[in-house]
């Protein structure tokens, strides 16, 4: 509703952080959609033996007002990305996207002009999920590092905070462009 | 809603016809005298805490059990046994974006998910909930109030709460919710008709529309078997009525994305979903009520102790029992049935249930006089019973119309069925319609007439395909058009 994020910081928000991070990982729907084969694998994930629902996720929402995640499973073609992002722009906040598989990470085997080179080019993205296509199981990781983001994820003036630092960081940060030699 | 209007009229007429010979039955049997505001005040709040409580349990049941019937846990991850994923959902909405649509009506965007929570827990005032209790030394039914016509109540109250459906499709400003609001008002308003009926053999048999004066005229027999029929209805209807599967069209993700909800987020689609839900618990605690003896303890319990079981507060515990059955079942029929079309649905609400509900609303009708002695005094006895001639008569010329709708029922489907078989021709020309057609099975293939110039090579007699060897036909066909 946003009144959360008007708190003051201090003990009272920290609370309210804790738990509404609870709250929200605990009940995270995802958004009915599949681009690709890795969209299977992602209803795989719902069968008897992964069983998505021990999480409360089972409730795949048809529409994206009332979805929490977008697994974007498979490769993005040009003429999909502006759906992809109409879908993305529907959802209400807060909302995490899993890149699923190689293609919606960077393009995959399709290096050419018919695919997005990573679905990052059109929307944010929480966690790259590797793997062409990844096992149910390597989606249900990606799930529960997911929701240990969400569960640890600060509010209000914490976020501001959190966000400026992890932008003093990227800014100090060597560029690409001047690492040299090994990277190690 | 004037169709429905009409169904209540019947109902509030017949049995003013019927029981006109002992108008005091009329009232309710629940005493209110010694109970002051606060009293109500405070039941008022335990019904609705009652009520919340169960929704969050029931959403977690549902889940668990239909994970146990595919084979799976379910959600079992937050909370001992996963309890708190209800909580967690719900807070979670709580916690989201709340958006309105740039075409939407704002004011009616907004009330139309107010009326559909509220008016789900507006019926649950009538139901007798236990016998008489002592709180804070008053004597006072466990029920917040009864009024003569309690049941006229619930079912005007749904009608309300369809408002909420439809104005949500209509000022969502979008074309899925419309659709979907326009067909859950249509099923709604279309099923009320058949469960209003229904009602109507329970007023007759008990005389009255108090809830209370109904639980107690079914404390030597439950209603569900005289009134066995209208019993099954109501629990058709009753499905029909909260847009529940396997009648959950106006939800169709296949075609109509989230139905009247769909461009609803956050705590106004939570306020659907708890409405929903909640009204999942009012048909069923009026089917407990009106079939199922309500709060009363089972037969053999009520025997035990001169009724020590069978009343006060423990009357809660025999009606949650009774409750969740239901709630049970609303469970076990989405799990086994997939959606039935909504064209198919509508036929057999419209076409099959009210016609049948209305004519057996008639047969009561007569069972009942016949009970009540309007069709003559005599009586005869068999095995120490003494029974009614009257109801004898009428209960076998009911019987006997029945059973010989039923047979003209199975006579005239064995025709249709007769009527749609099919025989196919002996010998087909494959290329008649100018595409190439496969034989049915022990169908014979007829030589193609024009295009037997070019292809001098391939056979000119007719390849017979049979029923077993399909896959040895299939080359020969090949060969013969190719």
């Amino acid at each position: 509703m946003g009144l959360e994020e008007k708190l003051p910081s201090g003990f009272l928000l920290s609370t309210v952080e804790g738990l509404a991070g609870y709250m929200r990982k605990a009940s995270i729907w995802p958004a009915t959609f599949g681009l690709a084969c890795c969209a299977i694998e992602m209803m795989a994930v719902g069968t008897p033996d992964y069983d998505i629902a021990r999480f409360g996720m089972e409730r795949f929402s048809a529409t994206p007002r009332q979805a929490d995640l977008m697994i974007v499973a498979g490769r993005v073609s040009q003429k999909m990305a502006p759906v992809v992002r109409q879908v993305y722009d529907q959802m209400p906040n807060p909302k995490w996207v899993i890149s699923m598989g190689v293609c919606a990470s960077s393009g995959g085997m399709f290096n050419n002009y018919a695919i997005v080179q990573g679905v990052d080019h059109i929307i944010p993205v929480d966690i790259y999920l590797p793997g062409c296509p990844p096992r149910p199981q390597m989606l249900l990781n990606a799930i529960i590092e997911l929701h240990k983001q969400i569960e640890t994820s600060p509010l209000g003036v914490n976020r501001e905070a959190a966000a400026r630092a992890a932008e003093e960081a990227a800014l100090s940060a060597t560029p690409t462009h001047q690492m040299k030699g090994l990277l190690a | 809603m004037s169709l429905s209007t009409a169904a209540y009229d019947i109902a509030l007429s017949l049995p003013a016809g019927v029981t006109g010979l002992a108008p005091a039955n009329d009232n309710p049997v629940a005493d209110f005298s010694d109970t002051p505001w606060w009293v109500a005040l405070i039941k008022a709040v335990g019904v609705f805490v009652y009520l919340l409580l169960s929704t969050l349990l029931v959403i977690w049941f549902e889940r668990r059990v239909i994970g146990r019937m595919q084979q799976r846990p379910g959600p079992n991850r937050n909370g001992p046994f996963g309890l708190l994923q209800t909580l967690a959902d719900g807070m979670k909405s709580m916690l989201k974006e709340d958006i309105t649509p740039a075409n939407a009506d704002r004011i009616v965007y907004t009330t139309a998910p107010l009326i559909a929570a509220t008016m789900a827990f507006v019926s649950f005032a009538i139901i007798p909930l236990g016998g008489t209790v002592s709180i804070f030394g008053h004597e006072t039914p466990l029920q917040i109030t009864d009024v003569p016509v309690a049941v006229l109540l619930v079912l005007a109250v749904a009608s309300v709460g369809v408002y909420g459906i439809v104005l949500a499709g209509w000022s969502s400003g979008s074309t899925y919710p419309l659709l979907g609001g326009l067909r859950s008002t249509a099923q709604v308003i279309s099923y009320e008709i058949a469960m209003g009926l229904s009602l109507v053999a329970i007023f007759l048999y008990s005389g009255s529309m108090s809830t209370s004066q109904i639980v107690a005229a079914q404390s030597s027999l439950w209603y569900i078997l005289p009134a066995f029929f209208s019993f099954a209805v109501y629990v058709i209807t009753m499905v029909g009525e909260t847009n529940r599967l396997p009648f959950d069209l106006a939800e169709g993700e296949g075609e109509l994305t989230g139905g009247f909800h769909t461009e609803y987020s956050a705590m106004r689609f939570a306020m659907f979903y708890l409405g929903e839900y909640v009204n999942m618990f009012t048909v069923s605690a009026l089917a407990t009520t009106m079939f199922l003896g309500g709060w009363q303890a089972p037969p053999f319990i009520a025997a035990i102790g001169d009724g020590a079981l069978n009343g006060g507060w423990w009357g809660l515990l025999w009606f949650t029992i009774k409750l969740w059955m239901f709630m049970f079942f609303f469970v076990w029929l989405r799990g086994s049935l997939p959606r039935v079309r909504y064209d198919q649905f509508m036929r057999f609400g419209w076409r099959f249930l009210i016609p049948i509900t209305l004519a057996w609303v008639v047969a009561v009708a007569f069972i009942r006089g016949a009970q009540l002695g309007f069709l003559g005094q005599g009586t005869f006895t068999i095995g120490g019973r003494e029974l009614s001639v009257a109801t004898v008569v009428i209960v076998s010329i009911v019987a006997v119309i029945a059973l010989a709708a039923a047979w003209i029922w199975d006579d005239k489907r064995a025709e249709r069925e007769a009527a749609a078989e099919f025989n196919p021709p002996e010998e087909i020309d494959p290329f008649e319609g100018g595409f190439p057609v496969p034989p049915l099975p022990g169908q014979r293939l007829r030589e193609p007439s024009g295009l037997a110039v070019g292809s001098g090579a391939a056979s000119r007699e007719p390849v017979t395909s049979s029923v077993t060897s399909t896959l040895t036909s299939s080359p020969v066909k090949e060969e013969t058009h190719g």
